[in-house]
Parts: C-alpha cells; sequence; structure tokens
C-alpha cells in the first residue's frame, strides 16, 4: 500500500469540522468516488471530527489518499487530546453516549466506511482511522 | 455572529440552508424558528435542504427537534429537498428522521402545509 497524498488539518472548533467536511468532499470528489460514495465518506468524517472536538478536547484530522493493488482509497486518521474512550465497545453501540449527542457517531462512521479501527486507553486520547476504497 | 434567514410569508415561515452549517448554527437556527413560530404566530415551517450536501447525525436531530419543537406550538414543519445521496446516507448512519415530516420539493412542501390548515 502507498500513500499519494497527505494533509494535516487541525481540529479545534465547530468550524474546523465544517474544514475537515469540505476536504474530505474535495479530495473523494478528485479521487472519482460516486456522489453517494463522497456523501459516506463527509458524513463519517464529520462525525468522527466533531466527537473528537466535543469529547476529546480537539486534536488533528490527517487525510490520506491510498493505492492498493491498482485501487484508490481514502483514509481519514482523528486523533484527539481527550481522557480515551473505557469501554470501546460499549461506545461502538448505537444510542450510548456520555454526552448529549444520539449516539450515531462512532457506530454509524462505521457503518459508512469499509475499514474502521478504533485505539484508545483512558488518559491517551483517542484515535480513530477509517478507509474507503473507490 | 452569522444566522440563517427566516422569511415569513402569510402564517409559514421558509428556511432555506445554503451554508454548510456548524453545530453552533444549527443550534442558533433551532432557537430562532421556535421564537418566530411564537412571536409571528406561525402554523407552518417549511426548511429547503436541497443545498445541503451532507446530513448528519447533529443536523438530524436539529431537524427532528425543530418538528416536535414546532408541533408543540401548533405548527407543522416540513423538510423539503433532501438529496437522494443525502437520504442513502442518513438511513445507513443509523438515522431515520421519525416525526419529519418530508415532501420531495418546496411546491410539494407548501401544498403539504396547506392540507393542514398554514396559509401561505
Amino acid at each position: 500500500m502507498t500513500v499519494d497524498k497527505e494533509r494535516q488539518l487541525r481540529l479545534s472548533s465547530a468550524e474546523d469540522v465544517v474544514l475537515i467536511r469540505q476536504a474530505v468532499r474535495q479530495w473523494s470528489a478528485d479521487l472519482g468516488f460516486s456522489l453517494v460514495d463522497q456523501t459516506k465518506l463527509v458524513t463519517a468524517a464529520s462525525e468522527l471530527a466533531r466527537n473528537a472536538v466535543i469529547y476529546g478536547g480537539g486534536g488533528e484530522a490527517r487525510i490520506r489518499t491510498l493505492a492498493r493493488n491498482g485501487r484508490l482509497g481514502i483514509q481519514v486518521t482523528f486523533q484527539d487530546n481527550g481522557p480515551g474512550i473505557a469501554d470501546i465497545e460499549q461506545a461502538m453501540k448505537d444510542g450510548f453516549t456520555t454526552g448529549s449527542g444520539l449516539g450515531l457517531g462512532l457506530g454509524g462512521a462505521k457503518r459508512l466506511t469499509q475499514e474502521f479501527e478504533i485505539e484508545s486507553n483512558p488518559g491517551e486520547g483517542t484515535r480513530v482511522t477509517f478507509v474507503r476504497w473507490r | 455572529m452569522d444566522r440563517i434567514p427566516i422569511l415569513k410569508m402569510g402564517d409559514l415561515l421558509l428556511v432555506t440552508i445554503q451554508v454548510d452549517m456548524h453545530d453552533r448554527l444549527a443550534m442558533s437556527l433551532q432557537d430562532d424558528l421556535t421564537d418566530k413560530i411564537v412571536s409571528g404566530k406561525a402554523r407552518g415551517v417549511l426548511i429547503d435542504i436541497s443545498a445541503l450536501d451532507m446530513v448528519d447525525s447533529f443536523i438530524g436531530r436539529m431537524l427532528a427537534n425543530i418538528a416536535s419543537m414546532s408541533r408543540i406550538l401548533d405548527a407543522e414543519t416540513v423538510v423539503v429537498g433532501m438529496r437522494p445521496a443525502v437520504a442513502i446516507t442518513l438511513v445507513e448512519l443509523g438515522l431515520s428522521l421519525r416525526g419529519v415530516r418530508t415532501a420531495l420539493n418546496v411546491d410539494q412542501g407548501m401544498t403539504l402545509l396547506r392540507s393542514f390548515g398554514a396559509e401561505g
């Protein structure tokens, strides 16, 4: 697998969430993703970016274009500096939230992407990565 | 601070969301609309989201909240113009927008609101 292009974006405010959405939209359109796939990527990115800002106290996002066995894909990673997630399995469940949201963010983002990885330890922040191949 | 404009037409309120909303902007729309329903004695609210290229759980919840709050205030809300790709993504995300009335476009949304007794 090779990385063709990479961009880092700061994640500290509601406006940054919008900027992430726009960047993911642009990159997935440039890569030739269908409109539905672009929308899924943008929506997943929006959920995770908001999580990083609200629950993780901010952090950063990294967008990459990938190539593997002749296929192109987009990978987005969200790293926050928050308290971490004690029980990832519980956090992935629809309807579970420690805040005031709907609790659809993590599970929903996973359904909208093809590869989904979450690493977190209490006190060490959370890193979520997703990939969608074209 | 920027705000999404709300137009009044008869006893209808019309909103066209034309910007990529950040969360605070979505919250202020929710607050402004409920205020205007009361101050303007509105019976119907039409929200055009045809310019929105995504609806995530936050915006979806805002739409559902507006529909519930307006109903309690004796006004009906219709959300119109959702793009097909947005609808597909919303369902996969796990959001069904139960309780939110929708119509394909502004014309049909207005017809629906008039059928509830609102006069635009």
